[in-house]
């Protein structure tokens, strides 16, 4: 890794901090829930690290603990994102009153 | 072929970038009314780019271990989607957090997965990259555990204890203020180990101790917080989680990882802090002051005659407009059904007016009433908010609160005790109030409701769906 690789990465992380502070302002309550929800499924993008971790470690015919941890981490980092847009998607039909269970 | 190579490392780039103005404009959108479902839409398509992205790079530089990578995907996805399309709209809040909680514990697993590697034999790398990627790991392993510990018993907080064989165990609230301290000598120490762990990668020992520190954070920093904080420890923790993907970013230098792990962590920041300030708290204080649960509270001296369904039915019988008021109580013992049939059985019968009041954090998490109501079917346009529907209730026959208790406390406008300055919902102004409630027991905050008292104010004592169920049935026999 190069000091300007890194310097980089930095750069990127405080940017997007200073972003994401910007991006929330006025939030109406009866959204707080789905918002936090949402980014909760955002937070999942550590799928992307999970199948680089597993990737690496198969490939290198490594599958004894490193391979079982990033495999477990791909499960549970998936769990996330499905689970979390589709909980996401399910509140906001409810709120928004697109559709309804029954009638 | 090095061009090619040049091209496809930009490519890669090009779609990470890509991804991440999805989720930037998936989390603008979702916090707005009429664009929130798109915004979340935004936001998985935006994970779809990222996840295609990355396989595809893995099997273009050297293959991707296919058999591995559908696996796991597809259980974590199968098991994702049956949790959460078989969840209860009120089981919702507990949902989140163990989502985040599972997020949090991908994170940490990969930096644990990526420095095990030393200890199995792995090549270590030197300088500048050894200590990177031990500092990110040691801090994507520190904010990630403490995520999964942290969450997981905020889920037990929101459910309000768990049972194990049979018997109910209620989940304790206890913080004294020595525990501070200790937290802070404990953040202290992982820094420590972190600075070892780079002198020695290949030292297990070290990993496990930030794993078990780790772990006792997460456990000691929700510990002593009360239930009806548990929205804003669990929106906090959605943010910590964010910050442990970024840090986990660091260890593979990739883009998409950072930008998208750093806009949680600082956007669910902001919404904690929205959050607390709808209910009128700091969050140094509902973090490092243990409130309510264990907390004094006022002693009842005072005692109010509980009415029946019967009396109750008999004075709303040909009221004009009445106004519902629900909060906590109503979630726990899931009545939204009943209160619909109860508004749909006045309206036909006697024509009346019927709105819902929704307090900004009334229920367990903020806009929970809004899910619940939904759920059974009320009407989008009668869910009222508080500073719009304050002025109505000089007008309001009947005010009939479903277990809501500190939101409606008109000792809330006085600048004294733990409710001063909180905004309520003004239900002593109207003409008649109804509260259903289990006791004269004070709300969370521990202070005593004089609407209790007044002599407008008729109790109905008990659980929330029985005693809806008990009016229905004495206002249809009326």
């Amino acid at each position: 890794m190069s000091p300007e690789l890194l310097i980089g990465s930095i750069t990127l992380f405080v940017l997007a901090i200073f972003l994401g502070v910007e991006l929330i302002t006025k939030v109406p309550a009866t959204l707080h829930t789905p918002l936090m929800s949402g980014a909760n499924a955002i937070s999942g993008i550590s799928i992307v690290g999970a199948l680089i971790g597993a990737n690496v470690a198969y490939s290198g015919g490594n599958t004894a603990i490193s391979g079982i941890l990033s495999f477990v981490a791909v499960v549970l980092a998936m769990i996330n994102v499905v689970g979390g847009f589709a909980v996401t998607n399910r509140m906001l039909n409810m709120i928004a009153g697109k559709k309804r269970r029954g009638a | 072929m090095s061009a090619i190579l040049d091209f496809m490392s930009n490519w890669i780039s090009v779609g990470y970038l890509f991804s991440a103005i999805l989720f930037i404009m998936g989390l603008k959108k979702l916090g707005h009314p009429r664009t929130a479902p798109r915004g979340n839409q935004l936001g998985a398509l935006g994970m779809l780019v990222a996840v295609v992205v990355t396989v595809a790079s893995m099997q273009l530089e050297g293959g991707a271990q296919w058999t591995l990578i559908i696996a796991g995907m597809a259980i974590g996805s199968l098991i994702g989607y049956w949790m959460a399309v078989r969840v209860e709209m009120t089981g919702m809040p507990e949902m989140v957090a163990l989502f985040n909680g599972f997020g949090g514990a991908a994170s940490a697993l990969v930096a644990l997965s990526e420095t095990w590697k030393y200890i199995d034999g792995g090549a270590v790398p030197a300088g500048l990259e050894l200590t990177v990627t031990m500092v990110a790991a040691g801090l994507s392993a520190l904010v990630g555990w403490m995520t999964l510990t942290g969450s997981l018993l905020a889920m037990y907080k929101l459910k309000g204890g768990v049972e194990i064989f049979g018997k109910w165990i209620k989940t304790p609230t206890w913080g004294p203020a020595w525990l501070n301290p200790v937290k802070v000598i404990l953040v202290i120490s992982v820094a420590v180990l972190i600075y070892m762990s780079i002198l020695e990668p290949g030292n297990s020992d070290y990993l496990w101790a930030i794993i078990g520190i780790s772990c006792v954070l997460g456990i000691i920093l929700v510990l002593p917080i009360g239930g009806a904080d548990m929205p804003v420890v669990v929106s906090l923790l959605n943010s910590l989680s964010g910050i442990a993907a970024a840090f986990t970013g660091f260890i593979f230098s990739n883009s998409v990882l950072i930008v998208a792990g750093s806009l949680v962590g600082a956007s669910g920041i902001i919404l904690t802090f929205i959050m607390c300030k709808a209910m009128n708290r700091r969050l140094i204080d509902v973090l490092f002051k243990s409130f309510g649960g264990s907390g004094e509270k006022a002693d009842l001296t005072r005692t109010k005659v509980g009415s029946d369904a019967d009396e109750v039915a008999m004075m709303i019988d040909g009221a004009q407009k009445v106004i519902i008021i629900p909060g906590y109580g109503m979630a726990v013992s899931q009545c939204q059904h009943q209160v619909k049939e109860f508004a749909d059985l006045i309206t036909e019968k006697y024509d009346t007016e019927v709105k819902y009041a929704i307090h900004p954090v009334a229920g367990r998490m903020p806009g929970h009433m809004n899910v619940l109501l939904a759920e059974a079917n009320v009407p989008y346009e009668q869910l009222i908010e508080m500073d719009e529907i304050n002025s109505e209730f000089p007008d309001c026959d009947v005010a009939v609160v479903i277990g809501a208790n500190d939101t409606t406390n008109p000792a809330a406008r006085s600048s004294e005790g733990p409710l001063a300055g909180m905004p309520i919902i003004d239900v002593d102004a109207a003409r008649t109030v109804v509260i259903i409630k289990r006791s004269l027991s004070v709300g969370y905050a521990g202070v005593d409701n004089d609407l209790f008292y007044m002599d407008k104010t008729m109790m109905l004592f008990g659980d929330g769906k029985k005693m809806m169920t008990a009016l229905n049935n004495s206002i249809k026999e009326n």
